[in-house]
């Protein structure tokens, strides 16, 4: 195993105010790491600092060996790394299947790769869907083409933030059976989510923040063996 | 009677696709990049003079329209590297000066090389007379231009409809952020879209050089009813500007040409003598102000 993933002293600021003090985060080729915290505590601004969305402050943060941050976000996205942003954002002025067709990429010539032919036998649902518009899709589908979307540019590391976020509890089942389908099929992941249950049995290993600093760090078994961190930490 | 209005029509026709090319380079670079280049009509006056100039060289039109606009796309790489890649961070106002400032050292950059007289674009003589269709002589030239323009104007919409770096373009347009993140190089692209932009008024400008006068200022009337047509299309939207063209140009090359007699079988004489010309004139604001009233985002919006 080699390091995939590996943010050291991450620091961010929105004009004046700063958001991350110094974060520390790493992960390994295959693994799948979770990011939590309270609301505004500063999980999306780790996430789009990763992807190159936010300027770097101060710190560091290396990918596959190679230090990215600096990077312009389109040299981040071909390098390997591919976001399912807040919001899904889907573009409202491309069919769903544009949205597979355009980003379409194998840069690693890895076999078997994401086809928008493999993400619709993953989500059959939009290919019924496959002439509609972006803005002309349920949340849960939407939500299956930002996967889709993200998936055929077959990313060395998927980061999806509250990809359940706002969907009815049978179609949050299907994304979280979809993760757990990529799982483990060796795709490594860095995700975001508010179920904590889901998100034990999902990965191996987690990362806790407070106002822009880790508090804790720890795996699944640890997690799931204190249920003090749950209430500290995440109120809950 | 008939024939007039068949005639015209082919006018406007011809007229709406020219309008077409400038438009279609204008509603990307407001739509996408969100940058209001009133310079674009310049681009078209110099492509003009540039295809001119290198058909007076060459000793032929077609030879002279490729050089001119292959000379036009190298001028709006080199604006676009060093001008415009400044100008898109900038709001509105500051785009709105800076490329006001770009028309004016256009027109005197334009009086220092080739002169304040217009300068004269011969049609390829193989064209330069009239063929028969359905009954009456239209000349062969303005026939070729609309071949042209139906030609352009369905390569444009494939690319932007069907290709992957079309998709990419409308992607961008909608969402720069999320498209980069993808893998997109965004900044290129743009780059990409403006110099076609430059080309496609420099081959508007030759192509109508031989109609019009390649004369200073030039650029500046078309350019008002440039905009009329992605105001009426719907800003970032090809498809839009297509339509927008196609209606501003017939309706225009109509207006001016049939209203006069129409009033003067509802109107007396003198009246109708005074209206016609001055109806005529308004009657594109007209129609972009009825249009605007029932769609105000244009016909076709590209933005959800
Ligand atoms: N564009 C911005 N400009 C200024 N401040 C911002 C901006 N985006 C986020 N912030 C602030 O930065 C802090 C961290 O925000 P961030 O979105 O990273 O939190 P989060 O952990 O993802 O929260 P949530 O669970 O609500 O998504 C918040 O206090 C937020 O108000
Ligand atoms: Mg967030």
């Amino acid at each position: 195993m080699s390091l995939l993933l590996e943010i050291a002293g991450l620091e961010v600021a929105y004009g004046p105010s700063q958001v991350l003090f110094g974060l520390d985060l790493s992960m390994q080729e295959g693994a799948a790491a979770t990011l939590l915290g309270r609301n505004g505590m500063g999980k999306t601004t780790t996430l789009r600092a990763v992807c190159g969305l936010e300027p770097v402050k101060a710190g560091s943060i290396h990918f596959a060996g190679e230090r990215i941050n600096g990077w312009r976000p389109d040299r981040i996205g071909r390098a390997g790394i591919a976001l399912v942003p807040e919001g899904r954002q889907c573009f409202p002025n491309l069919t769903v299947d544009e949205h597979l067709v355009a980003f379409f990429a194998n840069r690693r010539a890895v076999a078997g790769p994401w086809t928008p032919a493999r993400v619709y036998a993953l989500f059959p649902r939009l290919k019924e869907r496959a002439r509609n518009l972006g803005n002309q899709l349920s949340g849960g589908e939407q939500q299956m083409l930002a996967i889709g979307r993200a998936l055929v540019t077959n990313p060395r590391l998927l980061i999806l933030d509250e990809a359940t976020e706002g969907l009815a509890p049978m179609v949050r089942e299907e994304i979280w059976a979809c993760l757990a389908q990529l799982r483990a099929a060796g795709q490594s992941i860095l995700v975001i989510d508010k179920y904590v249950e889901k998100l034990i049995a999902l990965a191996d290993q987690h990362t806790i923040i407070e106002r822009g600093q880790v508090v804790w760090q720890g795996t699944s078994t640890e997690l799931d063996a204190d249920h003090g961190i749950w209430h500290r930490y995440l109120g809950i | 009677m008939t024939q007039l209005f068949l005639e015209q029509a082919l006018n406007g026709l011809q007229f709406g696709l020219m309008l077409f090319l400038l438009a279609a380079g204008l509603t990307l670079v407001f739509g996408i990049m969100d940058c209001i280049n009133l310079a674009h009509g310049s681009l078209y006056m110099v492509g003009a003079y540039l295809v001119a100039a290198a058909a007076q060289a060459s000793g032929s039109f077609w030879i002279g329209l490729a050089l001119g606009v292959g000379a036009a796309a190298l001028l709006g790489l080199v604006l676009e590297l060093t001008l415009f890649r400044q100008l898109y961070k900038r709001d509105h106002l500051s785009q709105v000066l800076a490329t006001f400032a770009l028309i004016l050292i256009a027109n005197e950059a334009v009086r220092m090389i080739w002169g304040a007289q217009p300068v004269m674009l011969n049609p390829p003589e193989a064209l330069s007379g009239p063929v028969e269709i359905g009954g009456f002589f239209y000349p062969a030239y303005r026939l070729v231009i609309i071949a042209f323009g139906i030609a352009v104007a369905g390569l444009l919409y494939l690319l932007v409809a069907k290709s992957r770096v079309g998709m990419w373009v409308r992607a961008g347009a909608s969402n720069r952020e999320m498209t980069e993140a993808l893998g997109i190089n965004v900044q290129a692209l743009f780059t990409v879209v403006f110099v076609f932009g430059a080309a496609l008024c420099a081959l508007a400008g030759g192509l109508l050089g031989p109609l019009l006068a390649v004369q200073v200022g030039m650029g500046e009337s078309v350019l008002i009813l440039a905009f009329v047509v992605i105001i009426i299309g719907g800003i970032g939207s090809i498809r839009g500007a297509l339509v927008g063209s196609l209606i501003v140009g017939t309706v225009d090359t109509l207006g001016r040409a049939l209203l006069p007699t129409l009033l003067r079988a509802i109107l007396p004489a003198d009246a109708a003598a005074n209206l016609g010309p001055a109806l005529a004139s308004i009657l594109i604001y007209l129609l972009m102000a009825g249009i605007l009233f029932f769609k105000p985002q244009g016909l076709f919006p590209a933005r959800a």
